[in-house]
């Protein structure tokens, strides 16, 4: 099943690309959404997970990434092996794509980004926004477009779910001169199988996964962060104790 | 008149403090310790190179031992003959161990044959005097090892003799028999998981 | 005392260790390194807040060592292997996301440690006679540092790892004539490479810690020869007491030791913070292009040493390339470190402490601090930030308004040093006590 789904998936992806396009970098000054990240939420977690290897895993690696490391997710050993593994793949291996990076060259012009430190690289919301971003153009060689990543090489692929945005010109800035810089907005132009609320809880979801994928020890983290600080604190007044005792000496 | 005025020292007070401080920054050296000591265990990564290693045995012949690697040590699996078995019988005047009950197996391989099956023999080929791997001489009464020879594994290394389930012979550098890696025989699928509870 | 006939000392402790160490005294100067490098050490009882950070920063260089030495264990100095190899420290490796957080924050930290550490001996003169080669041996560790947090920096084989030492190594092809062999000579390849990599994983695990630790040893054994300065700046040897020892000092053990104890662990609370709450500090600690694995086809977007280099780099930018040359700019990055090995020999003031310094030295010290502190954040952002100048002003028109201030506040920094000798002469001081407050 997962097979045939990955056929069909790269089959779309070359479809949709046709000729090839550079990843080019992503910037711009479009202000960013707050995701809603809680790396404690482990049923958001979770989905997250199962998005990220049914829509992301076909062409992108995590190849820093261990299947066997999501236990840290609340997940038991069989569930991932059930749910997210190819049968091929071993429990301690990472995540790595199907895809061959020579056939992606061919059909992306460059292997599509490892998505392991993604979230380190870009920021969460940077990833919400951009995934919630994708607009019609035709101009572009995939027929896709991204507000935040100017030209990026990636479609929509998650546009069923989505539907299909556009981005359409509601009014000038105002300026002197005969230039006049528009003032645009992304409507939505045919709706997906999802609501613009369940999509974004859906993203949300997935950001939060690629968060939790960026840095697994994070929760880990600042919990024993917060004993170390516990146990300083008792040792600052212990050692201030025994430095006024001594310094009772010095006149 | 030097800045040093030393009348007002309680010692029970002082001892008491440096007492503290020391359990304190001793708790902390402790602590510390933790995840440097930690780090030089196997990684992730070298505990799923050491995952469970599977091998069909369908397709070994009487007689044919075949080398796989887990946990980075040649394990075999020899499926022996039933005149290799029925030899296994014969050898304990030969042997350091015939029972097996200084050596290291898994509780269904403490017997004669050393395995679950008397076919199949499991073993982690390395000799357990300084870590060589043995030679498998299968032949009987070879003209180098002597007319005795039951048949079994002689290390290079140091000359110890092993019979066909490992054995080690008396007398040998080799203080004890081959190691028996825990493993399980499901149908034709022979799993190697040194974890196998209650092994 | 040469007569002495039977072991020098009496047992320290009772019991078995006191025995061993009466013995081992014998026959090794035990008890009386003890002695000279702390109970009979004594140090001036006046020292305050910024005397903290000597201790610290031998703290953070112990740390950094330990946590270097673990790091080696699964780092590997290949530019195919280098990047996941630091990924697997952060994920397969157990505890090794906390050994590398602890390097990683322990190198800016050692900056910020050796920052305050020399902002006191601004402030006292603790490079005034007779502490001038302590100075010296200090400005050569920190020049050592700087080498150390450079090499240390292309290991993780990140975007900015990469473009960092890219961008430094073609300073030096900014030298006339040696300047694109020297380039060549010093990467191993025509470009950055695994050579690069391998060479500066050499320098950054033993060569250069091996000269840091000889310099460290050079600057404390000069420290004990001469005695710790102080905040008065005067001489507490000045003042002896009938046995000899200095009326104002004390024994460095145990009250120094007891007090520098408290100083670690408020330090190492705040290092705890960061390590366990914000590794990256907001991207100044640990770079976020720096999780993307060297490219050499493609520069990032926006490009910035770490921030402890920043001031440097700032007036780096600043100086502009006449004779269609960059060398200038080097010459003044490279001058501007240089130029604190002159201070104890610039300085013709009579007092040293601030405390009874005139108030043109003042001046000059709070534009020198910050002068630096401006040009480290100028480092930082582009030379855009600002905006630009109105095209109509004379001389400076159309010219980035931060470059402008970049270009001024170097000239600051240098006139700090290079008009010393005037100033400090020149200057109303005040009259230093007899006796240091207490």
């Amino acid at each position: 099943m997962k097979t045939v789904y990955l056929t069909l998936q790269r089959a779309f992806a070359v479809a949709a690309i046709g000729i090839s396009t550079a990843f080019a970098s992503g910037g711009g000054d479009v202000p960013l959404d707050k995701a809603p990240i809680n790396l404690h939420d482990q049923a958001s977690l979770q989905r997250g997970a199962r998005s990220f290897v049914n829509y992301c895993l076909n062409c992108h690696n995590a190849a820093f990434m261990r299947y066997s490391a999501l236990t840290g997710i609340g997940l038991t050993e069989q569930q991932i092996k059930d749910n997210l593994m190819f049968t091929t793949d071993k429990f301690g291996d990472t995540m790595v794509s199907a895809l061959d990076p020579k056939d992606a060259k061919e059909w992306f012009g460059g292997v599509p980004p490892d998505l392991t430190l993604v979230a380190r690289v870009r920021g969460s919301d940077w990833l919400y926004t951009f995934l919630r971003s994708f607009h019609r153009d035709d101009a572009a060689p995939t027929g896709w477009n991204n507000v935040v990543f100017k030209n990026v090489g990636m479609p929509n692929v998650l546009h069923d779910l989505q539907g299909t945005q556009v981005l359409t010109k509601v009014g000038e800035k105002p300026g002197h001169g005969e230039h006049k810089d528009p003032i645009m907005k992304l409507t939505t132009d045919r709706a997906g199988t999802m609501s613009a609320a369940e999509y974004d809880r859906f993203v949300a979801d997935l950001v939060n996964y690629m968060t939790y994928m960026g840095e697994p020890a994070r929760v880990n983290r600042t919990q024993l962060g917060v004993l170390v600080l516990f146990f300083l604190t008792l040792a600052f007044f212990v050692t201030l104790w025994l430095k006024h005792e001594y310094w009772k000496d010095v006149k | 008149m030097s800045a040093i005025v030393l009348n007002e020292v309680d010692p029970k007070k002082r001892r008491f403090l440096i007492i503290a401080s020391s359990v304190v920054g001793a708790g902390a050296g402790a602590a510390v310790a933790v995840p440097f000591v930690g780090s030089m265990f196997p990684s992730a990564r070298a505990l799923a190179a050491g995952a469970p290693v599977d091998y069909d045995i369908s397709k070994v012949e009487p007689g044919q031992l075949v080398t796989i690697e887990y946990r980075g040590a040649p394990h075999w699996i020899i499926r022996r003959s039933p005149e290799m078995v029925a030899q296994l019988a014969k050898n304990d005047a030969l042997l350091a161990d015939p029972q097996s009950n200084d050596s290291s197996q898994p509780a269904f391989a403490k017997n004669a044959h050393r395995s679950s099956n008397p076919e199949y023999f499991v073993v982690k080929g390395v000799c357990t005097h300084l870590g060589c791997s043995p030679t498998y001489r299968k032949e009987i009464g070879p003209a180098d090892l002597g007319a005795d020879w039951p048949g079994g594994f002689f290390c290079p290394c140091h000359q110890s003799k092993f019979d066909m389930a490992g054995r080690v012979f008396k007398g040998m550098p080799a203080p004890k028999n081959l190691i028996v890696t825990p493993y399980k025989i499901s149908g034709t699928t022979l799993t190697i998981d040194a974890d196998i509870k209650g092994a | 005392m040469a007569h002495t006939p039977k072991a020098a000392i009496e047992p320290p402790i009772p019991g078995i260790l006191g025995k061993a160490i009466v013995w081992a005294d014998a026959r090794f100067p035990l008890v009386k390194l003890y002695k000279e490098q702390l109970t009979d050490y004594y140090a001036p009882k006046n020292f305050n807040f910024w005397y903290y950070f000597g201790s610290l920063a031998m703290l953070v260089l112990v740390m950094q060592i330990v946590t270097g030495i673990f790091l080696t264990m699964n780092y590997k100095p290949d530019a195919k292997l280098a990047f996941a190899s630091v990924e697997y420290i952060m994920r397969d490796v157990t505890g090794g996301w906390l050994i590398r957080y602890m390097h990683s924050t322990g190198a800016s930290m050692f900056f910020i440690v050796v920052y305050l550490h020399m902002m006191r001996g601004l402030m006292y003169g603790s490079y005034r006679k007779p502490r001038e080669l302590l100075w010296v041996f200090g400005c050569m560790i920190y020049l050592c540092l700087m080498a150390e947090a450079f090499f240390g920096y292309l290991l993780p084989w990140g975007q900015m790892s990469y473009w960092g030492a890219q961008v430094i190594i073609n300073l030096f092809a900014a030298i006339p004539f040696i300047g694109e062999d020297l380039a060549v000579w010093i990467r191993g390849d025509y470009n950055v490479g695994d050579a690069t990599l391998n060479r500066f994983f050499a320098f950054h695990v033993i060569a250069i810690p091996l000269v840091l630790l000889g310099l460290v040893a050079a600057h404390l054994m000069a420290l004990r020869e001469v005695g710790s300065n102080n905040p008065d700046g005067i001489e507490i040897k000045k003042n002896l007491s009938a046995d000899g020892t200095p009326k104002d000092g004390i024994p460095f053990h145990p009250y120094y030791t007891i007090k520098d104890i408290v100083g670690v662990v408020v330090f190492l609370a705040v290092f705890s913070a960061i390590v366990f709450f914000a590794p990256e500090m907001g991207g100044y600690f640990l770079e976020a292009p720096n999780f993307v694995p060297a490219d050499p086809l493609k520069t990032p977007e926006h490009i910035a040493p770490v921030w402890y280099f920043t001031p440097f780099y700032a007036m780096l930018r600043a100086v502009p390339s006449y004779f269609g040359t960059q060398f200038w700019g080097v010459a003044v990055m490279g001058a501007a470190t240089l130029i604190l090995f002159a201070l104890p020999w610039l300085d013709r003031g009579k007092v040293k402490s601030i405390r009874y310094r005139g108030p043109i030295y003042k001046w000059f010290l709070t534009a020198f601090v910050i002068s630096f502190l401006v040009l480290g954040y100028l480092g930082v952002v582009p030379t855009t930030v600002w905006g630009q100048l109105p095209k109509g002003l004379p001389l400076v028109g159309g010219m980035d308004f931060a470059t402008l201030v970049a270009r001024i506040l170097t000239a600051v920094y240098f006139a700090f040093f290079i008009l010393m000798p005037w100033y400090t002469a020149k200057d109303k001081e005040l009259p230093e006590p007899e006796r240091v407050t207490y």
